[in-house]
């Protein structure tokens, strides 16, 4: 093999990185790319007996099914609606945590509070789905004891066993256990703006909530932008995991989406090809998405992912 | 009329105020849950717990690490937490400290090949048929391979690189006879710290919290993270091991139930409750440094 002099320096000065990068792509072939390729079985036929390769084209008929089936669309509608309400209710809450403490004048206290509001992040799914559970229960939970005692209910409200609640109480458990977490991104932001103009803003005689509004939110624009992209490129990607363990027989009219369907066509009816073709249809739209928000946001506000 | 005086000092009025109800909005489930693991479960039950113990108790942590199954998941949660964490970082830095380099050759196609993936990938069931076919289905080695390397974690990282270590820095050591490799772990991992913790917590915090891949992967108990099990008692309510109901009536059990459920909460989140708050210094600088664009 005959490589340029260019190549040939490069690899005689950094031949230990080139050797550090082998295994990492060695993984990105094995673990993504193959199954980037094994998309392919949404076209076909797939048998388990003679592999991907040996199963027969089918088209798109696996995607014309889905379409077709009665599923279809409440599993698409129930999927837009989490995610459009999630991203309405959870995306400015981290802002405001954001602004709101960098208006506290004692560091300490701006540190204390972002410990504490930290701490839902690092507690698993399973467990805060257990907390709602245990809290929201009908019987012994101290959300409906409240609820009763303030008057604000006149019985116990079934908010974790019925498929009335279970929006409001994935979106409120989601700001909860993100809002502080997500704020970081803004925090940082909040830092690096510029102190003096703060300083001139006061010469002329602008007050604090003037301040908020002129110089400081306007300062995190590019940041919010950004983080709002990255959202709606994820819209269609709502998390597996919270809605899967959320999820009960009385609440599935709402609690299927995309993302469990899936799961449950594959590895629990396992149709695979169907299943693969369910997930790709998602991926798709999820990709267009991003470029979509991406490029009109490029348009409006000069800020763009690339 | 307020002056502006008057108006800033309302203003940070109404900030303190706001800020106190963010606080206990965010810390009273946690007390809840604490106080409600150390009391006796009949004062959970007639909802005379609310915020503090009533009646301090440790009967529901006695029977929580005397319980085979939490024991076990523990421990695999623990031994899957340390070496996927470690595989991870190793992988991360193996990728990241090459591809921060800018005259390193290829690396806009090594980067690109990475980060595609970040925008497409097989999805839930290719990638299941391809852990199938490599063999690694109930197999401790599926929690740790497929998601050894997380490519944004790996451009956070790389950004990091780029913008917080001077190139200056590393031509110094070439100069001075140091090897590629040998200029990574000297020079440039040391005054990198900030963003190795933060890496590090998040791959630790990721596979401490995950349950969704042994769902899908592991078959056999005895492979099963913490986060499988508690899911199998919180969530859908079997006890296993730990009702013992022989002897015992149903409202017992319930008691025990009721108590049980917290401790078991606190049991499993209280390590990285604890560990967290000791490095948070790191996170602001680390996550800065790591999302601008390099």
């Amino acid at each position: 093999m005959k490589l340029s002099a260019s190549w040939r320096k490069a690899l005689a000065k950094y031949w230990q990185l080139y050797l550090l990068l082998l295994p990492v792509i060695a993984y990105y072939i094995i673990f993504k790319y193959v199954p980037m390729f094994g998309v392919q079985i949404a076209f076909r036929d797939y048998k388990l007996r003679v592999g991907m390769w040996g199963s027969e084209w089918v088209g798109f008929k696996h995607f014309i099914r889905f379409f077709t089936s009665p599923n279809c669309w409440p599993t698409i509608s129930n999927t837009l609606w989490l995610s459009f309400l999630s991203l309405i209710f959870c995306f400015p809450f981290p802002i405001f945590l954001a602004l709101v403490f960098n208006e506290l004048r004692s560091p300490r206290l701006k540190k204390t509070m972002q410990t504490i509001t930290y701490a839902p992040h690092f507690i698993s799914t399973i467990v805060v789905v257990a907390m709602l559970m245990a809290m929201c229960s009908t019987s012994t939970g101290i959300v409906n004891t409240l609820l009763v005692n303030l008057g604000l209910a006149k019985e116990p409200l079934y908010l974790m066993g019925s498929g009335r609640y279970f929006r409001m109480m994935y979106i409120i458990s989601g700001i909860w256990q993100n809002a502080g977490w997500n704020a970081i991104i803004f925090i940082s932001a909040l830092a690096a703006i510029d102190q003096e103009i703060y300083e001139a803003a006061r010469v002329d005689g602008a007050s604090r909530l003037q301040q908020l509004f002129y110089i400081t939110l306007p300062g995190i624009v590019p940041t919010i932008v950004i983080m709002l992209i990255l959202e709606c490129g994820r819209v269609l990607n709502i998390g597996f995991e919270k809605v899967y363990v959320m999820q009960t027989d009385l609440n599935l009219a709402v609690s299927e989406v995309i993302s469990t369907y899936t799961y449950k066509i594959g590895l629990e009816r396992l149709e695979y090809d169907y299943a693969t073709a369910i997930g790709l249809f998602n991926s798709v739209i999820s990709f267009i998405l991003l470029i979509t928000v991406n490029s009109i946001s490029k348009k409006l506000t000069e800020t763009s992912l690339w | 009329m307020l002056n502006n005086n008057q108006k800033d000092r309302l203003f940070q009025w109404v900030i303190n105020l706001i800020t106190l109800i963010i606080a206990i909005v965010t810390i009273y489930p946690l007390i809840y849950v604490v106080s409600a693991s150390v009391s006796n479960p009949v004062h959970i039950l007639s909802g005379k717990v609310w915020l503090w113990p009533v009646e301090p108790t440790l009967t529901a942590y006695s029977r929580v690490f005397k319980s085979a199954n939490i024991l076990i998941g523990y421990r695999n949660t623990v031994l899957y937490a340390f070496f996927g964490t470690l595989t991870n970082v190793v992988l991360t830095i193996m990728a990241a400290y090459p591809l921060s380099l800018p005259d390193l050759k290829g690396r806009n196609f090594v980067t690109f090949f990475i980060t595609f993936t970040m925008f497409f990938s097989g999805g839930m069931i290719p990638s299941y048929i391809n852990v199938k076919n490599l063999g690694l289905l109930n197999n401790p080695l599926a929690i740790i391979l497929p998601g050894a390397i997380n490519a944004t974690n790996m451009l956070i990282m790389r950004n990091y690189f780029i913008n917080s270590v001077p190139g200056s820095l590393r031509e110094a050591a070439s100069i001075d006879g140091s090897s590629p490799i040998g200029t990574m772990l000297k020079i440039v991992l040391p005054v990198s710290k900030p963003i190795l913790v933060v890496i590090t917590l998040y791959y630790l915090v990721g596979h401490w919290n995950s349950y969704f891949d042994a769902m899908m992967y592991l078959r056999d108990t005895k492979y099963f993270p913490l986060q499988v099990f508690l899911r199998q008692i919180l969530v859908l309510s079997q006890m296993g091991d730990m009702a013992e109901t022989s002897g015992v009536d149903d409202m017992t059990t319930v008691l025990i139930y009721a108590a049980l459920k917290y401790a078991i909460i606190v049991v499993s989140a209280a390590p990285l409750l604890i560990l967290y708050p000791m490095v948070q210094r790191f996170f602001e600088k680390g996550i800065m440094m790591g999302s601008i664009k390099g």
